[in-house]
């Protein structure tokens, strides 16, 4: 089966499913399933050995139903929908995160034995796996492990909470580099335009301005069009 | 198996097609030579749909860019890396040498960073000034008209600024500062370190029919659809091609050796296809060599013959020795001054709109030679790492980092844009000892030897890192910042990187007037063999505090005008 449509199946289908039966809140479901919706198309300038190994990584499948569910539910916990822009899952955080698994198999096993830790501690203090539980019990665990002393190299740190500061990294990496992360941080560029310097409102806001014998010496956008000519002595005549 | 060999003979087969080669293709090819390029990889044209990156989206990519498969971000437009399966490298005696090779028509001028920078007379005659290393045999004023011509050819923007050893040229316009970089001079000023605009090969303005003008998306590291910056494929071949100089082109294509006849002649190339994985041979009056300087020393020292027995061009036993790259240290601070910025897209050319070239006198310090600025910052485009550590610079504030959930949003938003880093890019002594040779012990996946790399810094470029770290530090203090991460200790070589890791190794086949201690002469020819040339980094005798890109193209370009000049005169 391709491995794109079996993720697509476990998050839109029988899991989908199982979410609402185990009375899932419904703004989980709806995330899981625009989750599923698309990823790249390889259609970024690949040579054809680098979309072997594209091909090759999307055929095999490293989480099960329940850790990719798991993911699903902790990357919305990390970055939630809010009343503007989607969340994690809206952003394909778990696709992402699934394919990084594979494309760095280091992560592996931080990233298993994390959701491993994470469903042993809620079944310890829940009774219930970490994906069933509630959302206040699913945080009381969270508040355990996503703070770190920063005094700490992250290396040294308990490995739970290595393992949420990478959950977090890639979550953030996965949300702020789709689309709706692009337009939630408000990123304007990646288009042809004319960079004329920094709006006189900024300059403003930061205390800074322009040397006038600089910008003397800057591009007048106007010309750009001109063909350049110089005198003998370098001097741009046009 | 047999060889097969071709039966016309062309002017001149030229080995490599990057800065170097791309120049001597294009010079041979005007002058109306009939010329082979020879390309160890596959064809490249940063216009074909199939193979641009400019302008994709991260999300695009499965990996959002990450840097798995191509050493510097998936997006970034150069084939290889610092290993390339099938084709390895060695390392003796604890050498830390990394060697980054781009297979693919332009070679490594797809990617690179376009600074542009003239050598100066001093660069030349270091020796004169502080007794070390040695002269080259020509000076500013015999590359002079070369880089004037480099300059009008290929577009590079600037300020003529008078400095005595960063010289004028032919400069286009240069872009507005950014913010960051408005930031920077002024940090800058506190501690007189002076900040010019920067020198880089991209068109801000239009300089001919064939080429666009940069539409300031900053991604010119992914090589440019409308060829407003420079690579070799699209500013020298390309254009070459079209009127009407007789290329052919071999892509995929790796030379093994250099042949020659019972006079020790060069007589053309062997290469390799990886399409068949077959020999062939070329014939060709003269061979230029522009594979890159670790490259070319490689096929010379593979040349071996009756009459070369120690390789070709090498009775000296200088092939692969002087190997030096650019020293290069790095640091980062966040600015707090740069926080919650107001969003705009400022991508503006790839890389930077301002720089500071070496400012000291060495006399006072404690190593020679100089070392440029380069800065980084701004609000990039997302790519896979950001957002990591999203609120890091919390602990500045006596804040708790880490957490989840809508706060983290409001962070990455209140930092986006507020971290500025230094490069520091500088000269290091080019030594006898360093070198690159032949590792008899290894072949790559086509079966020809393979190169082992012999490199250790000396306190001197040790020095020179530590002065970068605390010039950098105080940079960062001076625009109100907190350096980011420790001061690198003396056990880390003060943060000084790896040999080749900046990519700039040259100096494998230097020059000089005298055959017992250079391998080419002030032409780049061959001192033993007069119809071989080299036309890479290779034939320079050291580098100065510059990058060696525009050197490269300016001495390309007069060692193929004296090539037209010697076949016209029938000297080879």
């Amino acid at each position: 089966m391709d491995r794109r449509k079996s993720i697509k199946s476990i998050l839109l289908g029988t899991v989908a499913g199982g979410l609402v039966v185990h009375g899932c809140k419904p703004e989980a479901e709806s995330a899981v399933e625009t989750a599923a919706v698309k990823s790249g198309e390889n259609n970024f300038g690949r040579t054809p050995e680098e979309k072997e190994i594209i091909e090759k990584l999307n055929s095999e499948q490293f989480f099960n139903e329940h850790e990719l569910v798991t993911i699903a539910v902790l990357s919305n916990l990390i970055m939630p929908p809010n009343d503007k822009f989607g969340g994690a899952t809206d952003a394909g955080v778990p696709e992402f995160i699934e394919f990084m698994a594979k494309d760095i198999p280091e992560l592996q096993t931080n990233l298993r034995g994390g959701l491993m830790w994470l469903d042993h501690k809620s079944n310890t203090d829940f009774g219930a796996e970490f994906k069933s539980v509630v959302e206040e019990q699913q945080k009381q665990i969270l508040d355990l492990i996503a703070f770190y002393d920063s005094e700490i190299p992250m290396d040294k740190q308990p490995l739970e909470i290595q393992f949420f500061s990478l959950m977090r990294n890639l979550t953030l990496t996965g949300y702020y580099t789709s689309k709706i992360g692009i337009e939630d941080l408000g990123y304007k560029g990646n288009m042809p335009n004319v960079w004329d310097g920094v709006p006189e409102d900024v300059l403003q806001q930061h205390g800074l301005s322009y040397d006038e014998e600089w910008l003397s010496k800057c591009v007048d956008q106007s010309k750009r069009a001109v063909i350049a000519e110089w005198d003998d002595e370098g001097n741009l005549l046009t | 198996m047999q060889i097969k060999e071709s039966s016309s003979v062309y002017d001149a087969i030229i080995v490599g097609s990057g800065a170097g080669g791309g120049m001597s293709a294009k010079v041979l090819a005007d002058a109306g030579l009939k010329i082979a390029v020879v390309e160890a990889g596959p064809f490249f044209d940063p216009a074909d749909p199939e193979q641009t990156t400019q302008l994709k989206w991260p999300y695009e990519s499965p990996r959002r860019g990450a840097s798995t498969i191509r050493a510097f971000g998936e997006f970034d437009m150069a084939y290889g890396g610092w290993e390339i399966e099938g084709e390895p490298y060695t390392r003796k005696d604890g050498t830390k040498f990394d060697w980054f090779r781009s297979h693919m028509l332009g070679g490594r001028t797809n990617h690179w960073g376009r600074i542009s920078l003239r050598f100066g007379p001093k660069d030349f005659k270091h020796k004169d000034v502080d007794g070390l290393g040695d002269n080259w045999p020509i000076g500013y004023e015999d590359v002079k008209p070369f880089y004037d011509k480099v300059d009008k050819l290929i577009g590079v923007f600037g300020t003529n600024e008078g400095l005595p050893n960063d010289p004028d040229g032919f400069f286009l316009p240069p872009p507005k500062p950014r913010l960051h970089e408005l930031v920077y001079i002024k940090g800058a000023r506190k501690s007189n370190i002076p900040v010019i605009p920067s020198r880089m090969s991209m068109l801000t303005k239009k300089i001919n029919n064939d080429r666009g003008v940069c539409f300031y998306c900053g991604q010119c590291s992914r090589s440019c659809q409308v060829y407003a910056d420079f690579s070799a494929g699209s500013c020298l071949i390309f254009p070459a091609q079209k009127s009407g100089g007789q290329i052919d082109l071999y892509v995929n294509s790796v030379v093994r050796e250099v042949t020659t006849n019972e006079e020790g002649k060069a007589t053309g190339v062997s290469y390799i296809s990886k399409d068949d994985r077959k020999e062939y041979k070329l014939k060709g009056k003269v061979v230029v060599l522009a594979a890159s300087a670790c490259s070319s020393a490689r096929i010379l020292l593979n040349s071996k013959s009756k009459q070369h027995p120690n390789g070709l061009g090498n009775s000296s036993n200088i092939v692969g020795k002087y190997l030096h790259d650019s020293t290069g240290s790095s640091r980062a601070g966040f600015i707090p001054g740069l926080m919650n910025r107001k969003v705009y897209n400022e991508d503006g050319v790839g890389g930077m709109h301002v720089y500071t070239p070496w400012w000291l006198d060495n006399k006072n310090l404690d190593f020679p030679r100089g070392y440029h600025i380069e800065i980084w910052g701004g609000m990039g485009m997302p790519n896979y790492g950001f957002g990591f550590n999203p609120n890091e610079f919390n602990k500045f504030f006596g804040l708790t980092t880490g957490g989840y959930g809508e706060s983290l949003r409001k962070d990455v938003k209140k930092y986006y844009g507020s971290v500025l880093g230094f490069g520091g890019r500088g000269e290091a002594i080019a030594r006898e000892d360093n070198y690159c040779e032949i590792d008899p012990t290894t072949v790559d996946q086509f079966g020809i030897p393979v190169l082992r790399f012999n490199y250790k810094w000396s306190n001197f470029e040790r020095n020179q890192a530590r002065h970068m770290q605390s010039t950098f530090e105080e940079l960062i203090h001076n625009m109100g910042g907190e350096v980011l991460g420790d001061t690198p200790s003396k056990e880390e070589d003060y943060g000084l990187l790896a040999p080749g890791r900046i990519i700039h190794e040259v100096g494998t086949t230097r020059m000089g007037n005298d055959p017992k201690n250079s391998v080419v002469n002030k032409f780049q020819q061959l001192h033993d063999v007069n119809n071989v040339f080299i036309t890479d980094a290779g034939p320079f005798v050291s580098q100065g505090d510059k990058n060696c890109t525009w050197t490269i193209l300016a001495l390309s370009w007069r060692t193929s005008d004296y090539i037209v000049e010697q076949l016209k005169q029938q000297n080879i």
